[in-house]
């Protein structure tokens, strides 16, 4: 818990006048909505003594289902926090599974389309998202600096910049570059517009990320590097940003994880990244499903990886006031 | 290409004063905060400042080191004259340190760290050079011991004193301190008062704005005493304490001293 206390309060799911009314909630919503013919009803099945009525089988199936959850939140509540987080977490993830798997697929298929998925998709999906990450942080850093400095040309440009890009919707970032420059007489390729419309429209988001970060840092921090004669790019360098990352990692974070699904975006222009490839490879034998979670799952996985990165850094960034 | 701007230093009147203030004057928009404040401090004079909280006399030490601007009058430290050109403004804070009322310490910076940093990136002192003395300034503050924790690991004393080293190893000609025993707990403001009695022993030129009377009187060689934006008073401590001139003065003396 974030928030220290020294109180015991019952934990919500072992008072009665909770966990009572959840699982009534739960047969009651499980029974109307006739979970015994669904394929929740198909997984307990079994457990269901056979020639019992229709109406008396829904009945017990909804039993059955409510009393698995009762037992569940019985044993989860008595593991530590760590675990318990744990296996709640990987129930769920359990439970998101079994409905892909409920969809019949042909595991074959994917076994065979997975390799170019994986080689031509998910190299491209990652190098563009790495490219815009990294020119985006550039970009954001600039904005942010111009929207702070007294430099009047600066600022104009950086509020003009996060506007426009803030505003007009992705899609049409991507098509301008890609449509519209050739009217300048500059062809653009569909990788680099890619590249370019993402970098641009998250480099906008994250200037006022990076504005808010810096501008979180106390005046005193500036006052006290400058009195001691530190430049002012040393004094932002080094004094002012490394502290303002902590602010500013967490909702940065964020944003690389909506980039790299966003990245899908570019396959309106006929990039063979992951988005794409997905639904060019399934519609050939009509196996749009299988791609369609291959390419979740996939999408999924690198979330997660940016996640774990994530906390690392803030880990690292953290170190001077957790220890 | 800006011409390099002059930085006349006066030799003919001898040693310059380590601080020179004529005349000056400040607003805040169209609320003045200064009057025409004259202040001389010579070197190795210890001066502390006195008066009620919005008296100016933090925004006048501050402006010595440009962290305020100012409209009228003139500042020289070491005789050079205060601009805002910036070879000027880094000509005086080399020349000037300073202790914030709340520290102002880097809390990403290891306390080490706090105090090398700008001896590398100012005094362009090696890495080992700038450890070296780092260390020789946290001996003399007595806190050798903490040079590897982080600021929030120290006591608001310990961490007072970490401030002083910092501003101490550059080596100024002259120490500011902002009121640095205000945001003190009461048992840690003696072990801060004790490092500056060190310091002023040593000979720093220094200027104090303090609460601390009793610091005053031990250590200073003048005291100011400021309200509403002007010097009401100055005297040595003696005099200042038993024969206040004006009943400005009086009346701040009977509020802050023990009866």
């Amino acid at each position: 818990m974030h928030y220290h206390d020294n109180v015991d309060y019952p934990p919500l799911l072992t008072r009665p006048i909770v966990f009572g009314p959840l699982l009534v909630g739960l047969f009651a919503v499980l029974w109307w909505f006739d979970a015994a013919n669904s394929a929740i009803g198909r997984l307990v099945a079994g457990i269901i003594p056979a020639g019992t009525t229709p109406g008396m089988h829904g009945l017990l199936t909804a039993l059955a289902v409510t009393l698995f959850a009762a037992f569940n939140i019985f044993v989860v509540l008595r593991l530590p926090l760590r675990q318990q987080v744990w296996l709640v977490w990987g129930e769920l993830a359990a439970v998101i599974l079994l409905f892909f798997y409920s969809f019949d697929l042909s595991f074959a298929f994917i076994q065979r389309k997975i390799g170019f998925l994986l080689t031509q998709g998910l190299v491209t999906t990652l190098y563009i998202s790495a490219v815009s990450i990294t020119l985006a942080t550039i970009l954001a850093l600039l904005g942010a600096i111009a929207k702070l400095s007294s430099n009047g040309i600066a600022q104009g440009i950086a509020h003009f910049y996060t506007s426009l890009f803030r505003g007009l919707p992705l899609l049409m970032q991507i098509y301008m570059i890609y449509l519209g420059l050739p009217q300048l007489g500059y062809v653009v390729d569909a990788v680099p517009t890619g590249i370019a419309a993402l970098s641009l429209c998250y480099g906008a988001y994250m200037t006022e990320i990076f504005r808010a970060g810096i501008e979180s840092i106390p005046k005193g921090q500036w006052e006290a590097a400058r009195a001691l004669g530190l430049r002012p790019t040393a004094v932002m360098g080094r004094i002012i940003l490394p502290q303002s990352m902590r602010v500013i990692i967490p909702p940065t974070g964020n944003q690389f994880i909506s980039m790299l699904k966003d990245s899908s975006l570019v396959s309106v222009v006929g990039v063979w990244e992951l988005m794409y490839l997905a639904r060019t490879q399934g519609q050939t034998e009509f196996r749009h499903v299988e791609m369609m979670i291959t390419a979740s799952l996939i999408y999924w996985l690198l979330s997660i990886v940016l996640e774990l990165i994530q906390k690392r850094i803030e880990t690292h960034f953290n170190k001077a006031v957790t220890r | 290409m800006i011409p390099a701007p002059q930085i006349s230093v006066p030799t003919a009147a001898g040693t310059p004063a380590a601080v020179e203030i004529t005349k000056l004057s400040k607003w805040y928009g169209a609320l003045q905060v200064l009057f025409e404040v004259d202040l001389h401090v010579d070197k190795g004079e210890r001066l502390v400042i006195c008066g009620p909280s919005g008296s100016g006399k933090s925004t006048l030490i501050r402006t010595v080191n440009a962290l305020e601007g100012f409209q009228r009058g003139e500042i020289r430290v070491g005789g050079v004259k205060l601009t805002r050109e910036p070879a000027v403004v880094d000509a005086v804070r080399r020349r000037v340190g300073m202790v914030f009322q709340q520290f102002n310490l880097f809390p990403h910076l290891t306390v080490l760290e706090n105090c090398a940093l700008p001896l590398r990136l100012v005094r362009k002192l090696t890495a080992a050079e700038a450890r070296d003395r780092a260390m020789h300034y946290l001996t003399k503050v007595r806190i050798p011991e903490q040079a590897d924790k982080f600021p929030a690991q120290l006591s608001g004393g310990q961490q007072q004193r970490v401030a002083i080293a910092r501003a101490v190893a550059m080596q100024p000609e002259v120490m500011l301190f902002d009121e640095p025993t205000s945001a003190l707990d009461p048992e840690m403001v003696k072990e801060v008062l004790d490092v500056m009695v060190g310091l002023a022993e040593e000979g720093m030129t220094m200027v104090v704005v303090t609460h601390e009377m009793g610091f005053a009187r031990q250590v200073a060689d003048r005291v100011i005493f400021m309200d509403q934006g002007r010097v009401v008073e100055q005297a040595p401590p003696e005099a200042f304490f038993t024969r206040p001139q004006s009943d400005r003065t009086r009346a701040f003396l009977n509020q802050v001293l023990p009866h």
